[in-house]
């Protein structure tokens, strides 16, 4: 039986939640209906939209908004703010590690068959030293909530994550249209996310960039499908959305095409992924990088944001190492549990799966977005067949957890309201200064009755999240 | 601001100018082409003045009503379409939408959504003034929601520069496929007929009431043809246009303190517009004129996009 974060394990309704029960016996459905219904329109009139690769039909989707939202309080979240914090200081001290030293890996902290093997570590950039030793400056970690105290990280996203305009949207959102439960409730605010992401780019900037270097974030254009995200934190952040095509090499340095002639670019907050960065050093037939950028980028002379190579740490069997690695370089307790994991390149744990199919969930070590994943519980007999023969095939590409009973809050859904399960994706930024969190995070909801899987690729919606005072 | 944004904020004006232009033609012409005996001719001579004719016969032959509107306005087969021009512009837009004003994103995005729900239904005989006037009420929408909204900086003035360099190529040509009805001696031919084209040519750029309003006496051919391209009172003349573009290359100039080939050929136009009269255009010959114009109006786009855009 899931945590239920309104009535909790005792069926009274729980401290952070008293508002919006009270609220939720006071509205009625046609109320929220309207409600709902206007949210939809402020997301289809802004092109708020996202592209589900694949699907010819909805080339431009919204993302269903729950408009009630998630609580969570101050005290709830202090523990997991720390929690993250840990997590992804030890992200980039292990990647700062397996990019030089490779001391954790002397250390047997990480086997290292795990690394060479990893189609996300590049040896290109062993030794190229990165500002602050900051690997990963925008982490995405999706954690999940079991019960009353316990957190589950379940995956590190620390190469490009998305979801944060979306988590800024849904504010706005709670802002004009539930303005009675907004007031009545102590609400950290988020709305300076962009600031603090800008201001943690800007601290990254090669020293020669000076008092205000030029920021700018690199998309691979109109057809991928964060691009309203990345055309939202451009304009949050005045910096200019460029394309491979604006930028170019000049002596060692990036510059981008403007109406003014050349200008030089300091800082790039990548949304374009390893392997299309420089056709000249990953894949030669990328379109959406620029040739020459990884040698400006060697010599220091533009920083990368995320740092190339972050995949190395995200994956989902260094995951299952992760409390080692936080022990190892923090030398503290992990704050924030890891999901109990099979890695299936292990013949013993392989093994396991295999017999307990039925109740695990298994996922692709490098997959992402709900995609190429089993759901033990859920899935048929041919289902379970089939992954059965895809794990005898290639083991080491998946991992395997039980599957847990993620916590559900109260949503507005066809018949009314009722609880549906929910994950938290927080965005930790780290730069110069240290780390920074806006309070609370992108909520996913998974707005069929019963399912587990909150992408958004998959029908899953999003809600806000309160952090309150209490 | 980067290159690839200030192109696709001059193009995406472009693109709006030229919707708007389509559904002037589109409605001057249904007026036209229900008059006794000019029907034939009408259609043919619109899809001439938006340069699709040749594509247009390829496909349907000889025009009906039926097949131009369709063609003009809502057609996938041509590439400027009224709602291929709108698509285009929503494109350009999405692909700079920082560089706009939430009100202006939100005024494209939107009309490209009610775009979505139409069919050619919306667009049968009959119907088409509905539509027309919901194109024009978008431009009108979009320029209104750039001109209250936009910071007066480059991104404004190359928005600016998109709709002027339109506009312009757009009374031209009207002008060029009707000029053999605005000599002086057509005046001399006379009757019901001539009077419809007139008014139809006027009514294309929204001027038959401004007519009235400047020159205060029936329609005379040379004064149409005075209107349209020297009376700088008048938005979508040549010479307001020119004024427009001048303006506009000049402040881009100032800022960036740098003067190009596209202030000095803009220059070079406007004077000549301003030192020329009527007379002297038809001394040179009307359709020769224009020809000229159109080309050194090419001229100027194509030394903003060497200058600013490539």
């Amino acid at each position: 039986m899931a945590f239920n974060e309104m009535l909790g394990s005792d069926g009274g309704v729980r401290a952070p939640y008293a508002g919006v029960s009270r609220w939720l016996e006071s509205v009625n459905l046609d109320q929220l209906d309207r409600r709902r219904a206007e949210a939809e329109l402020f997301y289809r009139r802004g092109g708020i939209t996202f592209a589900v690769y694949g699907d010819t039909q909805g080339e431009e989707r919204i993302i269903p908004f729950d408009i009630i939202p998630r609580i969570l309080a101050g005290k709830e979240w202090n523990v997991l703010a720390k929690g993250l914090e840990q997590r992804v200081k030890a992200l980039n001290l292990y990647l700062a590690d397996i990019y030089s030293k490779q001391e954790s890996l002397r250390a047997g902290i990480v086997p290292e068959e795990l690394v060479w093997q990893n189609p996300a570590f590049r040896p290109e950039v062993t030794g190229v030293a990165v500002p602050h030793g900051v690997y990963v400056h925008i982490a995405g970690v999706d954690v999940v909530r079991i019960d009353e105290n316990d957190f589950y990280v379940l995956e590190d996203n620390a190469r490009t994550p998305s979801g944060v305009s979306y988590m800024l949207g849904g504010r706005e959102i709670c802002y004009r249209l539930m303005a009675d439960l907004y007031g009545a409730h102590n609400i950290a605010p988020i709305d300076h996310y962009p600031d603090e992401l800008f201001s943690t780019l800007c601290s990254v900037a090669p020293q020669r960039a000076g008092e205000s270097p030029n920021v700018v974030i690199l998309t691979p254009g109109q057809f991928n499908s964060a691009y309203y995200e990345h055309s939202f934190l451009a304009d949050k952040m005045g910096v200019e959305l460029v394309e491979g095509r604006d930028l170019f090499i000049r002596d060692d340095h990036v510059y981008m095409r403007t109406t003014e002639g050349p200008k030089r670019v300091d800082v790039i907050y990548r949304r374009v992924d390893d392997d299309f960065l420089d056709p000249l050093v990953f894949r030669p037939d990328s379109m959406l990088g620029v040739p020459g950028l990884f040698n400006c980028y060697a010599k220091g002379n533009v920083a990368l944001a995320n740092a190339i190579g972050t995949g190395a740490a995200d994956d989902k069997a260094i995951y299952s190492h992760m409390p080692e690695i936080v022990k190892f370089f923090l030398g503290e307790e992990p704050i924030l549990k890891n999901v109990p994991t099979w890695c299936c390149r292990k013949p013993d744990d392989l093994a396991y799966v295999l017999e307990h199919l039925s109740e695990l969930v298994v996922k692709e070590v490098h997959g992402s977005g709900g995609y190429g994943m089993l759901v033990g519980p859920q899935a048929d007999k041919a289902a379970i067949a089939d992954f059965k023969n895809r794990l005898k095939a290639n083991p080491a590409n998946y991992i395997a957890q039980p599957t847990l009973a993620l916590s559900s809050c109260p949503s507005f859904v066809e018949k009314g309201i009722a609880p549906r399960h929910v994950d938290l994706r927080p965005f930790v930024l780290t730069g110069a200064n240290g780390v920074k969190i806006v309070p609370g995070g992108l909520t996913r909801v998974a707005m069929r009755e019963g399912s587990l899987v909150v992408n958004s690729s998959q029908g899953g919606g999003t809600k806000d999240t309160w952090v309150i005072d209490l | 601001m980067l290159s690839r944004t200030a192109d696709n904020l001059f193009w995406l004006s472009r693109y709006v100018e030229r919707a708007d232009y389509l559904a002037r033609i589109l409605e001057a012409t249904s007026r036209l082409a229900m008059l006794p005996g000019a029907g034939d001719t009408a259609w043919a001579s619109a899809l001439i003045t938006a340069g699709c004719y040749d594509a247009f016969k390829e496909i349907y032959g000889e025009p009906t009503t039926e097949t131009a509107i369709e063609f003009l306005a809502f057609s996938d087969k041509n590439p400027s379409s009224i709602r291929r021009c709108l698509e285009t512009a929503r494109f350009n837009a999405r692909a700079v939408r920082t560089a706009l004003t939430v009100e202006m994103w939100e005024t494209i995005n939107g009309a490209w959504l009610e775009l979505q729900k139409m069919n050619a239904k919306s667009f049968a005989t009959g119907r088409s003034s509905q539509f027309t006037d919901w194109v024009k009420d978008i431009s009108l929408r979009i320029d209104g929601s750039g001109h209250r909204t936009m910071l007066r900086n480059d991104a404004y003035w190359f928005t600016r520069l998109g709709f002027y360099i339109e506009r312009a190529d757009n009374t031209a040509r009207i002008l060029d496929v009707k000029y053999h009805i605005l000599l002086p001696e057509a005046s001399a031919v006379g009757g019901g007929i001539d009077y419809s084209q007139w008014a139809a040519i006027l009514r294309s750029v929204n001027a038959l009431t401004a007519y009235r309003w400047v020159y205060r006496e029936e329609l005379r051919p040379w004064l149409i043809a005075d209107l349209l391209i020297l009376k700088p009172e008048l938005p979508r003349s040549l010479a307001a246009c020119y004024g427009a573009i001048v303006t506009n290359l000049d402040s881009l100039s100032n800022a960036y303190g740098r003067h190009g080939k596209a202030q000095r050929v803009a220059q070079t136009i406007q004077t000549a517009l301003q030192n020329t009269t009527i007379d002297g255009i038809f001394k040179i010959g009307l359709h020769e004129f224009l020809t000229k114009f159109i080309a050194d109006n090419t001229k100027v786009g194509q030394a903003i996009s060497d200058q600013y855009l490539a």
